[in-house]
């Protein structure tokens, strides 16, 4: 709630509607308190007097009736008024919504059927009709902005209804012996309530015109009684000769819509949780880089890709995520390297600072080099990088939709991939990819080039994923958990592929997994990710057959391996440490039985020794 | 010989498609064809399968979620009644593959977990409260986690809750769907083993699924092997990947990465799953077997015995 009030109140100019909106609703709460005169009472012989006459501070209209008084008796009916109807649209509107999204089948398609048919009227003829048929009068009025209004709640909320009724707490409450009643009350409703609030706030300064429209019609409010519409109304055909009866309520309706429509957009912002995360503000093209001291651009390479120290933080308010601490990393020209570890220690966060992909804010890449062929990749203007991405160096996702677009055909996003970077006449440019699509084995690939990405399967899609990859020949591909959605006979042949390519074309593959099965297959060497640093690094099979690192040995022992029969698990207790608050010395000493308490004294350096190195003061297996 | 636990007899669904007001004959996607297997008291079945085989299918129907089409249920050889939940939350209860978003995010955890002890047992406050703590304490959770929302939580956490969820109405089964494959693997090993331990306390009876080979392994006794929409083999754990009678269950065992084995491609053909709409006459697996035969493509292949423990459905199966 605090931080609801101070997102709204950030919002400057949502602050003055609401302050404004107070004010007005306080106004009209004590009007009958207030010593003014009888709206209602005609004093013809004193009409039209100018504002700021002698007892009648606003003038007087046609028939010699108070301003001031008609005016605040007015907005107090106007405002009410556009508050029942608001509230009636959000009940009925909520109501229709729920019940449509909550129950689907024919019920769903019976009421949307019946909110389309609303719908198609134009708007402010469907409440002149509702008027026409009850007859004039506020409470008609009422009742015809209620109504036409009801569809777009309707729609609204019965858009969140489905996808929360799909969701498996829905279930949970079936099972628990909830009836249909108590879940859409107690389990839906507080959760759409949110967006009924801003679906309120954002149509009722609408509905207070609207109502202000009929009346000014003569369809509201009859004589004598005020409201902001019919005083329009009455001054209309005096508007040359006394512009102030029709300038007084217009201002009034300005105000109200104006500061009630301010809050609303405030609301809707405060309310919407990507604002939150910091969502909404534009990342830009590159991580923001704030290197203390920036490393030489060029030095000898080890291996095609060099990762120096990289370190990236995230900054969100006065929080800093170390999601990736001082990271070395070496890969060689066709080599594989797997980077292993759990949720959140990194991985990915390793993976996209390489070129600088990571969402800035609130990333920032606060130290290290990421080195292809000796060239530091984020010292380097953001053009070459640019040209860098996807020719050089290509991705794979454990999502292969997040990379394709959902509206292109296949073979026009492949081409596209190849024609950013490089003059190939299309004729070309399609035979490779239809050469490619056959390389990751895509059956009758002829016809794939013009499927659409949700026309094919999982597995199918991450080939094309993989043929994307490829389509510039990169030196090196990044992939972060290609195979994780993916069910296990796909996985075995995508990992087949990968492993493939690799050996024929001299691909470095950077592979991210959490599966030591798949390391174990596929990578030569190894590095094990902790808390965002590494723990310990060395060739696959000497790393998975003796482990220095604690955590290596027990992520191992946790595994289970097909073929070990039934059996109790060696888990590990506790949870890795969260990232902005990570412990002094050992990031996994509170879960470590070799634990001592020098290990939560300084931080621990990677001890290198041969092809292996682990970040251990008292490890499993003395690296000599 | 006892009364097994669970006993499922002919079980199918079927669901609509193409249903519009305009379009009048809607075509049937057979989700899961009819299926009989049997759990004895105390075990643990394995249901294993890939994505779209239809394991969520069969667990809804099992705790009454969704209808069969055709079929019964028999729990400890009595009808499931799913239309009284006081009864049927007593003999079979579900956890959630996601456990996140099984918990309202609205509600307190214990908010969440007295809805079912207040509306199927009537429970008054301090009954109630004398339960949850009973529950968590069964499952290793700290009595303070009960006032806070979900999102405070780490999957596994959520996933002990869920499971502490279940445990309220005292159930003899619990059909677990994928219970730890949302989990990190060093928490997935937390929550399987608390899951064994719980079994023995409380002599629980299990239908454990999964679609990771070496966990469904590591927990159950006997396994199911699902394949689009049909069991196609069943047999003892420590058996069925080992020695598999069904070419399906073959290519599954040697899909799953296991460290040292070679990277070799079992099936070169493609992965598809034949179209639901317009299914295959015979043996739906017949496009991607390596031994398929004419007979298979026209007649499909039921269940039969093919070792002591196991039973596979296919023309031409391997003794084991
Ligand atoms: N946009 C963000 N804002 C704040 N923190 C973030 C953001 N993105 C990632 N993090 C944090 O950075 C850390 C590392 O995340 P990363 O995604 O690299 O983990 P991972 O090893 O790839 O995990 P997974 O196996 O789940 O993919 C985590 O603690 C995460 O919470
Ligand atoms: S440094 Fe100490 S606490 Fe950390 S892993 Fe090694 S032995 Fe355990
Ligand atoms: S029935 Fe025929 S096609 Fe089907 S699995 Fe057996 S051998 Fe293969
Ligand atoms: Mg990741």
């Amino acid at each position: 709630m605090r931080l609801f009030l101070t997102l709204l109140f950030r919002n400057r100019l949502a602050a003055l509607g609401a302050v404004l909106l107070l004010a007005l609703v306080l106004l009209c709460l004590v009007v009958p308190l207030l010593p003014l005169a009888d709206p209602n009472v005609t004093d013809t012989p004193n009409k039209f007097l100018r504002p700021f006459s002698e007892g009648h501070l606003l003038g007087t209209d046609h028939l010699g009736r108070d301003l001031l008084s008609r005016l605040l008796w007015g907005t107090r009916l106007s405002l009410a008024v556009g508050v029942a109807a608001a509230a009636a649209a959000a009940f009925f509107g909520t109501l229709i919504g729920i019940c449509a999204g909550y129950f689907g089948g024919w019920i769903d398609n019976g009421l949307m059927r019946l909110i389309d048919m609303i719908m198609a009227f134009p708007y402010i003829l469907l409440a002149l009709a509702i008027v026409a048929a009850l007859g004039p009068g506020m409470l008609n009025a009422l009742i015809a902005v209620a109504a036409v209004n009801v569809p777009f709640f309707a729609r609204n909320i019965r858009g969140i209804s489905v996808g929360l009724t799909a969701r498996e707490f829905i279930d949970a409450a079936r099972l628990s012996g909830q009836g249909h009643a108590r879940i859409i009350v107690t389990e839906l409703l507080p959760n759409v309530l949110p967006v009924i609030i801003v679906a309120i706030s954002t149509t009722i300064g609408w509905m207070v015109l609207e109502t202000a429209g009929l009346s000014f019609l003569g369809l509201g409010s009859q004589p004598p009684q005020a409201d902001l519409g019919s005083m329009l109304g009455e001054a209309r055909a005096a508007l040359i000769a006394a512009p102030h009866t029709l300038i007084v309520p217009g201002a009034m309706i300005f105000v109200i819509v104006m500061s009630i429509n301010l809050l609303g957009d405030g609301l809707r912002d405060a309310l919407d949780p990507r604002l939150r995360s910091g969502a909404l503000a534009r990342p830009s093209p590159v991580t923001r880089i704030a290197r203390p001291a920036p490393p030489p651009a060029e030095t000898p390479a080890r291996g095609v890709l060099d990762l120096d120290g990289l370190t990236t933080r995230f900054e969100v308010g006065a929080q800093v995520y170390k999601a990736v601490s001082d990271v070395s990393l070496t890969l060689g020209k066709g080599e594989c390297l797997g980077l292993i570890g759990e949720s959140g220690s990194g991985k990915s966060v390793t993976a996209l600072s390489v070129t600088g992909l990571v969402a800035s804010p609130p990333g920032v890449i606060a130290g290290g080099a990421a080195r292809l062929d000796g060239v530091d990749l984020l010292s380097l203007p953001y053009r070459d990088l640019r040209g860098l991405r996807g020719r050089r160096i290509a991705y794979i996702f454990q999502d292969p939709l997040s990379t394709l677009h959902p509206l292109y055909r296949i073979g026009d996003q492949m081409v596209e991939a190849i024609r950013v970077h490089r003059k190939m006449p299309l004729a070309e440019a399609r035979a490779r990819c239809l050469d490619l699509l056959r390389t990751v084995q895509i059956p009758n690939a002829e016809s794939r080039l013009s499927a659409y990405p949700h026309e094919l399967s999982g597995g199918m899609r991450q080939r094309v994923g993989i043929a994307m990859a490829l389509v510039n020949d990169p030196e090196v591909i990044i992939a972060d958990e290609p195979t994780t959605a993916l069910d296990v006979t796909v996985q075995a042949q995508v990992l087949a592929l990968l492993d493939r390519l690799r050996r024929e074309r001299g691909l470095s593959i950077l592979f991210i997994t959490h599966d030591f099965g798949v390391v174990g297959q596929l990578c030569d060497r190894v590095a094990v990710m902790y808390a965002g640093q590494i723990v310990e690094e060395g060739p696959t099979a000497s790393i998975l057959a003796a482990p220095a690192h604690p955590y290596t040995r027990r992520l191992i022992a946790c595994v289970p391996e097909l073929g070990g029969g039934r059996r109790q698990l060696a888990a590990i207790p506790g949870l890795p440490p969260a990232v902005n608050r990570l412990p002094a010395g050992c990031a996994f000493a509170p879960r470590c039985d070799r634990a001592r308490p020098d290990c939560q004294r300084d931080p621990i350096a990677l001890r290198v020794s041969g092809p292996r190195a682990a970040r251990c003061l008292y490890p499993e297996e003395a690296l000599s | 010989m006892t009364t097994p636990a669970l006993q499922v007899d002919g079980l199918s669904k079927s669901f609509p498609v193409g249903r519009g007001l305009l379009r009048g004959a809607t075509t049937m996607v057979h989700a899961l064809q009819p299926l009989s297997l049997e759990v004895r008291p105390g075990e643990t079945l394995g249901i294993v399968g890939e994505s779209g085989c239809g394991k969520t299918t069969l667990a809804r129907m099992l705790v009454g979620l969704s209808q069969p089409s055709t079929g019964t249920i028999l729990i400890d050889g009595k009808p499931l009644d799913t239309s009284d939940r006081r009864v049927s939350s007593q003999q079979i209860q579900y956890v959630f593959q996601d456990p996140i978003s099984s918990l309202n995010p609205r509600k307190t955890i214990r908010q969440t977990m007295e809805t079912p002890l207040r509306i199927l047992f009537g429970m008054d406050a301090a009954a109630r409260t004398a339960r949850i703590h009973e529950v968590f304490e069964a499952v290793n959770l700290r009595p303070e986690f009960l006032d806070r929302y979900p999102h405070e939580f780490s999957g596994g956490q959520a996933q002990r809750i869920g499971i502490a969820r279940a445990l309220l109405a005292r159930p003899k089964i619990i059909v677990l769907d994928e219970p730890v494959s949302a989990l990190d693997v060093s928490v997935q090993a937390q929550v399987l083993n608390l899951l064994a331990d719980l079994k023995t306390q409380y002599g629980l009876t299990y239908l454990f699924i999964s679609h990771d080979l070496a966990v469904i392994e590591a927990v159950s006794d006997r396994i199911a092997v699902l394949y689009f929409g049909t069991l196609v083999e069943i047999g003892a754990a420590d058996r069925i990947f080992a020695r598999p009678s069904h070419p399906y269950t073959r290519l599954l065992a040697r899909s799953a990465p296991v460290v040292g084995r070679p990277l070799a491609p079992q099936d070169t053909a493609g992965a598809e799953l034949p179209d639901p709409l317009n299914p295959p006459p015979g043996c739906a697996f017949a496009q991607r077997c390596p031994k398929v035969s004419q007979l298979c493509r026209t007649k499909v292949p039921q269940l039969q015995e093919t070792g002591e423990t196991q039973r596979a459905a296919c023309h031409h199966p391997d003794q084991t």
